[in-house]
């Protein structure tokens, strides 16, 4: 199940930092009641593609908290196991956007745990397995949630693409792309229409009841990765939460590739 | 037996250099869910009501987390069996955060779940239900029966109740001593058995075609076409609901799959070779409204 995964996060209107602090309100019987909001809207987007041979996951680098800019270079990726903290020969890829900072304490149990199980079994954990222990930890905090939404992805035990995605209290379902984020309604649709060929016909045939739907074949990498960069490239213009840089992760039998490259400043 | 074995079998690599508090951190990480103890809690007093601020985007559309929701789902008993038929489409606020949500969720070769309402909770909860009707099978080297199952189901959600779990669910089982069995649980602790239900934000429009056809003696086609007809009913007038239909057939041996089927084509050959739907016109010039 893709679960139900790329969700909207911030609200329509966008909210100034001052009006992330906790807010005061006066009781009528004069006693003041200070609200709890653990979180923080980081802004940003990711997007995972699966093909036959490979996942690539992207993500642009800009951290946001209202409309103010923290850095430029935030790194929403992370990689998932392998040796030591360089993560060497790690074969899993983790995405998350929303709240950085409950994405990074994700990131980090996540990686223990799947270590964890190297050591405990002698051998590498699958994605089928790391995705669902996934959705566990996220479960885990049912009643007090991650504020992040995830994406997962890695080669499955057949040698093909594989990619997870989440909701913030981790209900997960396999998919062939998902983006997630700020500008998850800006690219989400764009991905249906280019990678599941929604609402695509084919040209030739007969019109009304009898129109075949074009067929999804999986896409080439250098396909995939221009259609990555494409989608970033577009939100950028219309989202004020996403830009500064695109950092891509193609994940393949032989190891995990990074790819840096600039997106728009402003 | 079994604590002989607990005894003498160890990890393969448990030697491999580890300090006994990691040893007791990984037990903890492996071992499953206790009852509200694992759950991580705000530290606040009132944690429900803070969870419903957070994360209730019915009662609070600016809510920051949303969860994905929404559904229509039904499953009715017949002389052949139980059918179970769902649309596939999650939400989260307007967003429609996907399309291909598998909501009937297969407990075991003979038992069905579904799910409506939070995605995370059905999906999590009735895969605990899995393993404990697995662990049923394996002390008692029977099957569990549907009455049982949902018995842990309800139980379980019961003992959370309050703290702001959302799921309708059903279990559809076929057993030697009850033969077809249907139940309804909620997330409130109900836990009914009936012939025919329809849960979710479709529901209402799903009762509507299944209730004016429903028939206990049909035919196993007949059923599943009804199953078809009642969510492809939903999904025309429920925003919440559409994507794919995923209908299933459970008969005494198993349930067996009657495929995940996108609704716009059934929809077109249901009003085009049935002549239903005749308030939807398929000319181009009378979709202006001015029919």
């Amino acid at each position: 199940m893709a679960a139900l995964s790329s969700y909207t996060m911030s609200s329509s209107t966008p909210a100034f930092s001052f009006q992330q602090a906790p807010q005061t309100s006066s009781a009528a019987g004069g006693t003041t009641q200070h609200s709890f909001y653990p979180y923080t809207d980081n802004g940003g987007s990711t997007l995972g593609i699966s093909g036959d041979t490979f996942t690539i996951i992207a993500g642009d680098t800009r951290s946001t908290s209202g409309y103010n800019i923290n850095t430029r270079h935030a790194p929403k990726l992370f990689r998932i196991g392998g040796d030591g903290p360089t993560h060497k020969n790690a074969r899993i890829v983790l995405s998350v956007v929303g709240f950085a900072a409950d994405g990074h304490a994700l990131q980090e149990r996540l990686d223990t745990l799947v270590k964890l199980y190297r050591y405990q079994h002698g051998k590498d954990i699958s994605v089928h397995a790391c995705a669902q222990r996934l959705s566990h930890i996220l479960y885990g905090k049912r009643f007090f949630p991650y504020y992040v939404t995830a994406i997962l992805g890695g080669i499955d035990e057949e040698g093909k693409g594989a990619l997870y995605s989440y909701d913030p209290v981790g209900s997960y379902e396999r998919e062939y792309c998902r983006a997630a984020g700020a500008a998850a309604s800006l690219i989400m649709p764009f991905l249906d229409n280019q990678v599941n060929l929604k609402n695509q016909y084919e040209p030739e045939a007969a019109q009304g009841l009898h129109k075949p739907q074009l067929v999804a074949k999986p896409l080439d990498r250098k396909t995939t990765e221009e259609l990555v960069r494409d989608a970033f490239t577009s939100a950028v213009e219309r989202h004020i939460e996403v830009g500064d840089g695109l950092q891509m992760m193609v994940i393949t039998k032989d190891g995990i590739e990074e790819i840096v490259s600039p997106l728009k400043q402003d | 037996m079994d604590t002989l074995v607990a005894r003498y079998t160890r990890p393969a690599f448990q030697t491999e250099g580890y300090s006994s508090d990691d040893q007791h951190q990984a037990a903890q990480d492996l071992a499953p869910p206790s009852l509200s103890l694992n759950f991580a809690l705000p530290p606040i007093a009132s944690t429900a009501s803070w969870l419903r601020a957070m994360t209730d985007d019915h009662s609070n559309p600016k809510c920051p987390i949303k969860i994905a929701h929404g559904t229509t789902t039904l499953a009715f008993r017949f002389k052949g069996g139980i059918i179970v038929a769902t649309d596939s489409r999650a939400t989260a606020g307007n967003w429609i955060a996907s399309q291909t949500v598998k909501k009937v969720i297969e407990i075991n070769s003979c038992l069905l779940g579904t799910m409506a309402g939070g995605a995370a909770d059905c999906q999590y909860w009735l895969a605990y239900l899995g393993m404990q009707c697995r662990l049923h099978e394996l002390r008692h080297k029977r099957r569990i029966s549907v009455a049982a199952a949902s018995k842990i189901l309800a139980n379980l959600v019961y003992s959370y109740k309050g703290m702001g779990l959302s799921m309708g669910t059903m279990c559809a089982g076929v057993t030697p001593t009850e033969g077809p069995a249907l139940y309804y649980i909620d997330s409130d602790g109900t836990r009914l058995s009936g012939n025919l239900f329809c849960v979710g934000s479709g529901q209402t429009f799903a009762y509507g075609v299944l209730d004016a056809e429903y028939n206990y003696e049909m035919e196993d086609e007949v059923a599943l076409e009804l199953g078809r007809r009642s969510i492809l009913a939903a999904t025309h007038r429920d925003a919440y609901s559409g994507g794919f239909i995923n209908l299933y057939h459970v008969k005494e041996d198993g349930w067996v799959k009657h495929g995940f089927n996108d609704t716009a084509p059934i929809f077109w050959e249901t009003k085009l070779t049935k002549g239903e739907f005749s308030n939807v016109s398929a000319k181009l010039e009378e979709t202006s409204g001015r029919v």
